[in-house]
């Protein structure tokens, strides 16, 4: 890897080691990202992203403030229209469905079945304005849930789960926490137990050790679930906690992977040995 | 002097245009062909207030052929003005005939109600409705709007009926109460109550909802599946209330067998009656409690 990539227009990507899961794997990956890339007009998104997700695993995009990951996590979660690239899931069709080509309310659906996202801003994922349950009843009714009783459930479960206060459930989102919401975030995505969950810098900017709170959290979840994940996050502790597994974006390119410890010990790429010395301080 | 006395006196004083009409007749083949589905169509000016019947007027117009008999109505009642004008209106510019009576009736406009009596294959009914969006309430975007019905997309509605049940305990719409026609779209049952949903389920009879305002119509064929939201464990229930309406009709509680409404009187208390006074009156007949040759007619502009 010459030192110079890291400016050319079209970096190559350097492997630090294999994948943490066997390749001969029975299962498909939960995802698989194929050359997408994304422009706004003129502006690049990102460019020629590829990763694989196998199921149950926490992958991990790293990069700093515009590299182009939150633009490749919402080009996925269908928020964004790719400008081109190939995305297919273990889930959807044959695993061979490039899920780009699906028609816009098959890709809502998907939404709803396939694919669940944590966003920073917790007003992107929840309606503020209706309840902790109510939020989660969204994404089940929408999954075909019609048992009052059995929403209530398992609303409850998950909200137990995520530690929002059980007496909270009747109360509008927008009285609660930062921290608070992130974990009704967490709830709601997880309620019809997608196989794809997507975290969006989930705990950037809250306090320090709400953050650590929700990050924990996360951590267990990921661990109880077996969801596929895709964590994108500028912070390299939050990746070194959720992540085996992780790419360096640059410019809209992905311009390492490897696994996140090893990464974080040896980076390759000048970006990254720059990133990760920042984190070390 | 109204705008109904400005008219000319002439037979056929014709309220709507014959291409006016084809439209409105397009607009609602459409809507039978895609039940539930909001049909956009060209509003007129009538000589009545949007808001006061206007579409419910224009559909009418439109439908009826000199061999029908029409009748109108408002909240059950014939006798009201707002009734009689559109009744006057409809005679004078179709020459057709009008009744009160709902099984003589081949075309039954209506606002706030279903008649009493079960209607038959060969009647139309036309609802006023002022509100034809059943997802205003959740959504304000127009362009969401209509995708959520292109797509079926209904998760904000179901999420509107649970938090409204966490919060009362019940589904407190009370009219108007949003209904999934054919399996396919949601609609608004315009201000009917409860009471007169189910008699919509796998009716023998036409019926067409028409908004003058928002220029809107839709349809539920004969025959067509109209299912109430609600959750599986949370069933559908209309009206109770314990009445005794002076047709001796006596409802116990929870069991209506005719709509009631609350009628005020003078000394502040109030008492029960059959909202359908048609209906009520042939009660009273029928009961030996009303003399027929006592019946006031009701027509005020005969
Ligand atoms: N909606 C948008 N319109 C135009 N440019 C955008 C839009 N979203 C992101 N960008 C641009 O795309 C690039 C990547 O942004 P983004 O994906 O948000 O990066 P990150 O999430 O890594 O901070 C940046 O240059 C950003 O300004
Ligand atoms: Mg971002
Ligand atoms: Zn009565």
């Amino acid at each position: 890897m010459s030192p110079s990539a890291a400016t050319a227009p079209i970096p190559t990507t350097t492997t630090t080691s294999t994948v943490d899961y066997p390749p001969s794997s029975p299962r498909p990956p939960a995802l698989t990202v194929r050359q997408l890339s994304k422009y706004y007009g003129p502006i690049l998104g990102c460019r020629d992203v590829e990763f694989e997700v196998a199921p149950g695993e926490a992958l991990g995009i790293i990069g700093e403030s515009g590299s182009g990951k939150s633009t490749a996590m919402r080009c996925i979660a269908g928020d964004h229209d790719a400008t081109s690239g190939r995305i297919t899931m273990g889930t959807v069709g044959d695993g061979h469905t490039d899920i780009l080509t699906m028609s816009p309310s098959d890709r809502r659906a998907l939404r709803v079945k396939d694919i669940a996202v944590v966003y920073q801003d917790p007003s992107e994922g929840l309606d503020l304005g209706v309840s902790a349950g109510g939020n989660i009843a969204d994404r089940l009714t929408a999954a075909g849930w019609r048992n009052f009783g059995r929403i209530r459930e398992r609303a409850a479960e998950l909200l137990e789960r995520t530690e929002v206060p059980l007496d909270r459930m009747d109360d509008p989102v927008r009285t609660f926490s930062g921290g608070m919401r992130q974990r009704v975030q967490l709830a709601k995505a997880l309620a019809n137990r997608p196989p794809l969950l997507l975290l969006d810098e989930p705990t950037t900017g809250l306090d320090a050790s709400v953050a650590a709170g929700v990050l924990d959290l996360i951590r267990d979840l990921l661990e109880e679930t077996g969801v596929g994940a895709v964590v994108v996050s500028h912070d390299f502790k939050v990746i070194e906690m959720l992540t085996r597994r992780c790419l360096v974006m640059h410019q809209g390119h992905v311009v390492e992977q490897g696994l996140t410890d090893q990464l974080l010990e040896d980076p390759q790429h000048p970006y990254s040995q720059r990133l990760v010395g920042a984190a070390r301080g | 002097m109204t705008v109904l006395d400005a008219l000319p006196s002439v037979e056929h004083a014709a309220v709507l245009d014959e291409s006016s009409k084809r439209e409105i007749r397009r607009a609602i083949l459409t809507a039978i062909a895609v039940p539930g589905y909001q049909v956009p169509f060209g509003s007129r000016e009538m000589p009545v207030a949007r808001g006061w019947g206007s579409g419910g007027l224009q559909l009418t117009l439109a439908i009826v052929g000199p061999d029908d008999v029409v009748k109108v109505y408002d909240q059950g009642e014939d006798g009201g003005v707002n009734a009689a004008n559109l009744r006057r209106l409809i005679r004078r510019s179709e020459g057709v005939e009008t009744t009160t009576d709902p099984r003589q009736a081949t075309v039954i406009q209506t606002r706030h109600r279903v008649p009493e009596d079960e209607l038959r294959a060969d009647q139309t009914l036309v609802l006023q409705v002022p509100v034809p969006e059943p997802l205003r309430g959740v959504e304000r975007d127009m362009n969401e709007l209509r995708r959520m019905h292109a797509e079926g997309d209904y998760s904000k509605m179901w999420v509107s009926l649970y938090e409204d049940l966490v919060r009362n305990g019940v589904i407190t719409e009370t009219t108007g109460y949003p209904c999934l026609v054919g399996g396919r779209y949601v609609i608004a049952t315009t201000p009917i109550p409860r009471w007169d949903v189910p008699p919509l389920h796998q009716a023998a009879f036409l019926s067409l909802f028409s908004a003058g305002r928002e220029k809107r119509i839709y349809a539920i064929p004969p025959y067509t599946d109209v299912e109430p939201l609600t959750f599986e464990d949370v069933p559908f229930e209309v009206e109770k209330v314990s009445a005794r309406c002076r047709c001796g009709l006596v409802v116990p509680d929870g069991d209506l067998q005719s709509y009631q409404v609350e009628i005020p009187q003078q000394d502040g208390s109030s008492v029960w009656a059959c909202s359908d006074t048609d209906w009520c009156t042939r009660q009273r007949v029928e009961a030996g409690l009303l003399d027929p040759s006592a019946i006031t007619e009701t027509e005020v502009d005969l």
